[in-house]
């Protein structure tokens, strides 16, 4: 909690997932996916577990979209960690320097 | 895939992974607009910051008018200025006196007024300042090196996905001449969300 741990100018984020993640919320709360309120009543039971740190804050906003997500039947736990698996193959098949693009991976296992 | 010579060793954080999947299916279900993603970052990630709140506070400052329009509809009069939009729908300003200082938290999550402050800090979304806010503020104000006076009392604002809350601080003394630039350099973040007070001029 102590304002002097973190150097100023201080960034909202600091991996670009966090962005990622964050502006997804965003962005589908203003496409009427779900509403604020919603979306702060299961941010808020995720963010009860964690403890300091910007990185855990984080990852208890991404589970609770990833939970949200699923209970709506948007994006399953399940297919989400397959997709996850293959862009993991992907950055593993590109080159440094390159953009990691998930066709990198090769063909995909189904469809 | 098998370990070969296409292996060039790149490891995504699984934090990584996991968001670029999330994207990925949203994306092809037409969910979401990757541009549209892309600029909510920009924004976030760069224009947006307590340097709107800190005009505020200063033209409330410099104006009477726009003060009494504050108290009586933030939102309206901060629209006026350019800042609304996102987590800044319903606003409130909370006004520091001689006799009472302000104080914002969101116990729940992390709510916070984006159009004038941006994204919260560290500390603002942290689950000590979130529980200790409330039960002691005064302790906690003394950790950011704010001690009150006995006879100032001090009243915690619990936001939410409904309300926010912005904090306008006491004007400095010896800032009247002040052009209104000036007066919003003396504005900083945590003074608009009272874990602070105005910046004194030098």
């Amino acid at each position: 909690m102590n304002p002097h741990e973190t150097p100023q100018p201080e960034t909202p984020f600091t991996e670009p997932w966090q962005a990622r993640i964050f502006a997804l919320t965003v962005a589908l709360n203003e496409a009427g996916h779900f509403a604020w309120a919603d979306w702060a009543a299961v941010f808020g039971r995720h963010l009860k577990d964690t403890k300091d740190g910007a990185g855990d804050y984080w990852r208890a906003w991404a589970a609770a979209l990833e939970e949200m997500l699923a209970s709506q039947g948007a994006a399953g736990g399940a297919d989400v960690a397959a997709l996850a698996e293959r862009w993991q193959a992907a950055a593993h098949a590109t080159p440094h320097g390159k953009p990691i693009l998930l066709e990198n991976a090769g063909p995909a296992p189904e469809a | 895939m098998p370990h070969d010579h296409h292996d060039h060793d790149n490891h995504l954080d699984p934090m990584d992974a996991r968001t670029r999947a999330l994207e990925t299916i949203l994306t092809r279900k037409g969910l979401v607009d990757p541009a549209a993603v892309d600029e909510i970052i920009e924004t976030y990630a760069e224009k947006v910051g307590p340097r709107n709140g800190a005009q505020v506070v200063a033209r409330a400052w410099d104006e009477p008018d726009f003060a009494d329009w504050l108290k009586r509809d933030a939102t309206a009069a901060i629209a006026s200025m350019g800042f609304s939009g996102r987590q800044g729908e319903h606003m409130r300003a909370v006004f520091n006196t001689p006799r009472l200082h302000n104080l914002v938290v969101c116990t729940l999550c992390s709510c916070y007024p984006w159009p004038v402050l941006g994204l919260p800090p560290v500390w603002y979304k942290s689950p000590a300042y979130r529980s200790r806010a409330v039960i002691e503020p005064r302790a906690v104000l003394r950790e950011f090196g704010l001690e009150l006076p006995g006879d100032v009392a001090v009243r915690v604002w619990d936001s939410t996905a409904e309300l926010r809350y912005l904090v306008i601080p006491e004007r400095p003394a010896g800032t009247e001449s002040m052009s209104r630039e000036e007066l919003a350099a003396l504005v900083t973040r945590e003074s608009m969300i009272g874990t602070g007070l105005a910046k004194v001029p030098a």
